[in-house]
């Protein structure tokens, strides 16, 4: 009788040789914790706004139930436009130079998918959103690491994107702010960067997700730079600033050729984006800047509250400009991220997550998410001082790291 | 000032190190400010919002509409004032429309309101009608809901 294989070999080797995430490790651990107070979540602490929800369930009562065009609601794709116009003065076209996607996950892997060929090498500046490898691999292409410091302010100076561009190079990811450094890169920075693209065939993938976050100096839109627009596939969403994590919806922004080949995957995977997450984007975009500005507010206190006691209690703190994250550095507690994480879930109950989970770079830091109630924030973080004052510190770490990237 | 202002409103219970971090505020300066804000009554009282429900204790709120015969130069509030020095009394204001003072009272049950409604209230003189409107639920109160079913429902860690 013939001997089948195990059902393991025949998973897809490259599926099988992409490392199951360090979060998922952890996040097992945390769950079976109980009573933890939670600093490791990606997502807001607030549920949708209420006009949003209601948006919705009139566009149920009415039926709204069906397919829409593989690109997504002309309406919501005018009024995308219109926004990222009022905002960063590029424009768009709603009709060939929009794509609205389940996400920006969705938009991420549609716009690898659509450029990178086997072999194809992609530029990731890290500590990095742990997707961007795995999707990279997937569609057969190598992820390239650029490693950044705390003390450059995580983001990459155009000198080390220059000299990791080879023949292979394809793309470049960008995402600032940054998950899970906080960074915001500046216009300057940017530019340079810009440059150093513009004088090659490099692509240049830019995930604003955050970009409505951002607390110090002011967003810069990568498409916004000169020469950018057209090789620059712009992806965002509407999960962070409006509270719309489960929803699923995001879109590109970019020139008619890639949208184009980012649609003919969308059609014959997703088909579209659900028309009630679609409608609720609508709504968000139209009515929706009083209660995203209230959050934003709320945000940027809990993010003084959680820099301020980390650096009063000893941890270095780079100044996280945008999103809802602080990257504190463990490096003088002798302790490595992951021992920090599962030491600090076992003896406080506070979860954070570790740094290496984003990189090799992100060695030394720990993620902590700011989105919580000011009561829990404040709970872990007394919880996280006590557990620091036990470890002890190495007194040359103290010293206080200003932000980087403003001016 | 403000942005203390609206912490506060929202938390009473915040010390003035967790607002000196959230504004980035140097602690002492914020704790100057809360006392000027005290002493010069900008912050009243710091209250707690209670489910008295929950605490098993039987509580009946009333809604009395009011309305009054004004009176020369002092209008409404020499009447308004008779009405709020009563501690039954919660909470009065003066309205557009159809009457004139709304009044909020709290009592043990129904017949300890409506004897001070008919007692207190009605007799003071000026006092030309009342209509009384008993709370049978109370959903929202002071900006909280009291049984809000909306818990966390996030991932315990997510990237």
């Amino acid at each position: 009788m013939n001997k089948r294989k195990a059902w393991g070999e025949m998973v897809n080797p490259v599926v099988r040789s992409i490392p199951s995430s360090g979060i998922r490790r952890f996040f097992d651990l945390a769950t079976e914790t109980k009573e933890v107070i939670s600093l490791g979540v990606g997502e807001p602490d607030f549920v949708t706004p209420w006009h949003i929800r209601e948006a919705c369930f009139y566009s149920l009562e009415k039926g709204y139930t069906m397919y829409t065009s593989n690109q997504g609601l002309l309406s919501l794709r005018q009024a995308i436009v219109q926004e990222i116009y009022n905002k960063f003065g590029v424009s768009y076209n709603p009709k060939d130079e929009i794509l609205i996607t389940a996400g920006v996950s969705e938009g991420l892997d549609l716009a690898i998918r659509a450029t990178v060929c086997p072999g194809d090498e992609v530029i990731i500046p890290e500590p990095a959103y742990v997707s961007y490898a795995p999707c990279i691999t997937l569609a057969g292409g190598r992820p390239v690491a650029l490693f950044t410091t705390m003390e450059q302010g995580f983001c990459p100076t155009a000198d080390q994107v220059a000299r990791l561009i080879t023949s292979r190079t394809k793309l470049l990811i960008l995402c600032y702010p940054n998950n899970p450094t906080g960074a915001v890169i500046s216009k300057k920075r940017l530019q340079e960067i810009a440059e150093v693209v513009c004088d090659t065939d490099l692509l240049v993938i830019s995930d604003e997700i955050y970009s409505k976050l951002t607390y110090q100096g002011e967003h810069t839109c990568t498409a916004a730079l000169k020469g950018m627009k057209e090789r620059t596939i712009l992806l965002n969403g509407f999960s962070k600033a409006y509270a719309m994590t489960g929803w699923r919806i995001g879109y590109a922004a970019s020139n008619p050729e890639f949208i184009e080949a980012m649609n003919k995957i969308h059609q014959y995977t997703m088909l579209c984006a659900p028309i009630t997450a679609q409608i609720a984007a609508l709504e968000a975009l139209k009515n929706g800047h009083q209660s995203m500005h209230n959050m934003v507010k709320q945000f940027n206190q809990r993010r003084q509250l959680m820099v301020n006691a980390f650096r009063e209690m000893g941890l270095p703190c780079f100044e996280p400009g945008g999103a809802f994250y602080a990257f504190p550095e463990i490096k003088g507690t002798g302790l490595s991220s992951e021992e920090f994480s599962l030491k600090l879930l076992a003896e406080e109950k506070v979860a954070v997550v570790p740094g290496n989970a984003f990189g090799a770079s992100g060695e030394g830091y720990v993620r902590c998410s700011y989105a919580a109630s000011i009561k829990d924030l404040s709970t872990a973080l007394q919880r996280i001082a006590g557990f620091v004052k036990r470890y002890g510190l190495r007194a040359k770490t103290n010293v206080i790291y200003k932000s980087l990237v403003i001016g | 000032m403000l942005e203390i202002l609206k912490l506060l409103e929202n938390e009473a219970k915040l010390s003035t190190k967790e607002i000196a971090f959230m504004l980035s505020l140097p602690e002492e300066e914020v704790r100057r400010k809360i006392r000027e804000l005290e002493e010069n009554k900008t912050i009243l009282r710091y209250l707690t919002i209670i489910n008295w429900e929950k605490a098993g204790e039987e509580k009946v709120t009333a809604l009395i509409e009011v309305r009054i015969t004004p009176q020369r130069d002092i209008g409404f509030d020499a009447v308004a004032e008779r009405i709020y020095r009563f501690p039954e009394v919660k909470s009065v204001y003066l309205m557009s429309g159809v009457y004139d003072l709304a009044v909020f009272v709290e009592g043990q049950n129904m017949k300890e309101v409506s004897n001070f409604v008919a007692t207190r209230l009605a007799t003071i003189e000026g006092v030309t009608r009342t209509a009384t409107h008993f709370v049978m639920k109370t959903y929202k109160r002071d900006g909280v809901i009291l049984e809000d079913k909306e818990q966390e429902r996030r991932l315990v860690i997510s990237p």
